[in-house]
């Protein structure tokens, strides 16, 4: 794996395994309930997407901002979420996060600094400048980290943020996250750039395309964006290349993605290929790669089984939460 | 509920769009969290209407941070720093332009309460100059509040005389909902009193502007004051009307309406926007929903023609009701 500026050091790779494996295995857990019919929700898998939230939960403070979308449960992850809260939202419980008002297209948990996930493609951009517009008001070193994919960055709303964001100089990293596909049309078909990265040069801001499921070049990325928005360098965007391995949404046939692309995206799964190169490298023993799995699945399994046991809101909760007093 | 307004402190007469200002820089002094964000609203601008002359150099660009001419990015960064505890004011231009970051507006700073389970709020106030009479054709002259109030989590505000600008704009500021605060051009000139200290005016109280017992006429903006002087029209023919300025059509003071319309057994509502499925369709139907029984003939409704707004003069002023729309509708209710 190719190191470039700032090398991880073991107490980061760490952390990284332990956001990718507690992010997989709870998709693999959603899957496998909601294919066996154990729970009926929406589902957008990020699967294959891992490391690249896992790079900034190594970098992030629990006063950072991020935004995120819809296929946005690695983010929520690895912003630190409780995963009770967020199954039990996940699952459209009284308990979840946003009372079961929001569920997986909006989660919201401010306690961990997890602000906004929209529905609407491209729609956090412009948001997430307003958070990194409070932090530098407020003159503070905050940083907001916005996620998004490749299809976002083709509706005007991608534009008029990194505009403004790179005229006010805002302490917000922009990563697209690219994973081929805009819902179930290719990259080629519908962007005009070789490269999303190539788009910051519009707007005079740093651009920088990397392997997002390298785990080592990632971070490396991440440090380099956080680290000048932190001192006041303005914003940054990051072009991570990753897979989707599931589809647009849950059930998603995949017909339009070629068959042999996505087994050799499995093949070179990042999370196993991180764990190997952990042990072979000496940075972590298996001994210690499997204390870290076996809690992320206690973790897990008590997450499950309480939001489970959550109970769904009552009918008049309907309308609560639409404005601060109720009104006709 | 809600009275004749009293204001017992000092007023001056001032133009709206001056009153809109002292409502801003009132509250900027008052609270440091309050920032302003819009297309030339900076000095020496002061906006396009003038509305924030003076603010930027009282406050920095910080505060009062003029924007490229990119509605969806003053938007969501004005909902950004509301949920992070600023109160930003985000002037579009016009109130056609919401089209543009519609998304923003009825996606996000209306929803973002709800989807959080009530964990973040958008204290947003979004201000729009809006109506027709100025020559400025289809794309910059539109009432467009019949969309707003369609959506759940905002709150839609339309001001008739100066005095109430600065009270009702000052409560959007501090209210902790997002509220679209519409300004019609056409009165943004027409002076009024202003309450000079500080001066506020819940949302959801309407005014009753003129008792009467015949029939009701219920308005809001500027239109308020077409329906002052079909009322002194209908006087000057014996019938006695009553004047309701509704103020905020979100929340809605329905309390005011229907004890006014249960005397007067009779009512028109008159707006500027298009009749179809305007905010008079709603009001309409809620009268008649409450009151049917005691109505002495239909709701009738006052509105401009569904066409978009033209922009030949002759031609403009056939679209704008008027005053005499209000009284010939009042002659046809009365008749009933």
């Amino acid at each position: 794996m190719a190191g470039t500026a700032v090398v991880p050091q073991t107490d980061v790779l760490k952390k990284m395994f332990e956001t990718m494996t507690r992010i997989k295995r709870c998709d693999e857990r959603f899957r496998t309930m909601l294919t066996s019919g154990q729970i009926v929700i929406t589902y957008y898998s990020p699967r294959g997407q891992e490391v690249i939230p896992a790079a900034f939960s190594a970098l992030l403070r629990p006063d950072d901002y991020v935004v995120t979308t819809y296929r946005g449960l690695h983010d929520h992850i690895a912003k630190g979420v409780a995963l009770r809260e967020l199954w039990a939202e996940f699952l459209g419980r009284r308990e979840g996060t946003c009372k079961g008002k929001g569920g997986p297209m909006h989660i919201t948990d401010p306690k961990s600094g997890l602000m906004v996930t929209t529905g609407v493609v491209g729609s956090g951009m412009p948001i997430a400048n307003g958070f990194g517009l409070a932090a530098k008001l407020r003159d503070t070193d905050q940083v907001t980290v916005v996620s998004f994919g490749d299809g976002a960055t083709n509706i005007g709303a991608f534009h008029e943020a990194l505009n403004l964001a790179a005229v006010w100089e805002l302490p917000v990293v922009f990563v697209c996250q690219n994973n081929g596909y805009a819902e179930h049309t290719p990259y080629a078909d519908g962007t005009s750039a070789a490269k999303v990265s190539d788009r910051a040069f519009a707007y005079g801001i740093p651009g920088v395309t990397v392997d997002g499921n390298d785990p080592v070049e990632m971070y490396a990325a991440a440090h380099e964006a956080v680290e000048r928005a932190r001192t006041g360098g303005g914003p940054t965007l990051i072009e991570a290349n990753t897979y989707r391995f599931f589809g647009h949404l849950m059930g998603d046939t995949m017909e339009y993605m070629p068959k042999d692309e996505r087994e050799a995206a499995m093949d070179a799964d990042p999370v196993p290929r991180f764990r190997s190169w952990l042990v072979e490298g000496g940075h972590l023993s298996e001994d210690e790669l499997a204390a870290i799995e076996a809690a992320c699945d206690a973790e897990l399994d008590d997450a499950v089984e309480y939001a489970l046991a959550c109970t769904p809101p009552s009918p008049e909760e309907l309308f609560d939460d639409v404005y601060a007093e109720a009104i006709a | 509920m809600s009275a004749i307004q009293d204001a017992a402190q000092e007023t001056m007469p001032l133009p709206m769009v001056a009153a809109i200002n002292r409502a801003l820089d009132a509250a900027m002094e008052k609270d440091p969290n309050v920032i302003l964000l819009g297309e030339d609203i900076a000095d020496p601008s002061g906006g396009v209407f003038k509305a924030t002359m003076g603010l930027s150099t009282k406050y920095s660009k910080d505060r009062v941070r003029p924007t490229p001419i990119s509605e969806q990015a003053i938007l969501g960064a004005a909902i950004g720093a509301a949920i992070a505890g600023f109160r930003p004011v985000a002037e579009i231009m016009i109130m056609d332009f919401l089209a543009v970051c519609m998304d923003q507006l009825s996606n996000h700073a209306a929803k973002l309460r709800y989807m959080s389970g009530g964990q973040t709020c958008v204290p947003l106030t979004v201000r729009c100059s809006a109506g027709a009479g100025m020559q400025f054709g289809a794309q910059h002259s539109e009432m467009l509040e019949a969309w707003l109030c369609h959506v759940p989590g905002l709150k839609v505000v339309v001001p008739s005389c100066p005095g109430d600008a600065k009270g009702l704009l000052t409560t959007c500021i501090f209210d902790d909902d997002p509220c679209v605060f519409v300004e019609q051009t056409m009165a943004y000139f027409v002076p009024g009193d202003v309450p000079i200290g500080e001066y506020s005016i819940p949302l959801g109280q309407a005014a009753v502007r003129r008792e009467g017992t015949d029939i009701t006429l219920i308005s809001y903006g500027r239109q308020v004051a077409d329906a002052m002087k079909a009322a002194k029209q209908l006087d000057e023919e014996g019938v006695s009307a009553e004047v309701i300025d509704l103020r905020t059509l979100v929340p809605l003071d329905l309390e005011t309406v229907l004890a006014s319309v249960s005397k007067t057994r009779r009512a028109i509502v008159a707006h500027e926007a298009v009749t179809r499925c305007g905010f008079g369709a709603e009001l309409s139907a809620q009268i008649h929903e409450h009151l049917f029984d005691q109505l002495a003939g239909p709701v009738q409704r006052v509105g401009a023609p569904n066409t978009p707004v033209p922009y030949a003069r002759e031609l403009e002023r056939a679209f704008v009701p008027t005053a005499a729309n209000i009284v010939d509708a009042a002659r046809q209710a009365v008749k009933a």
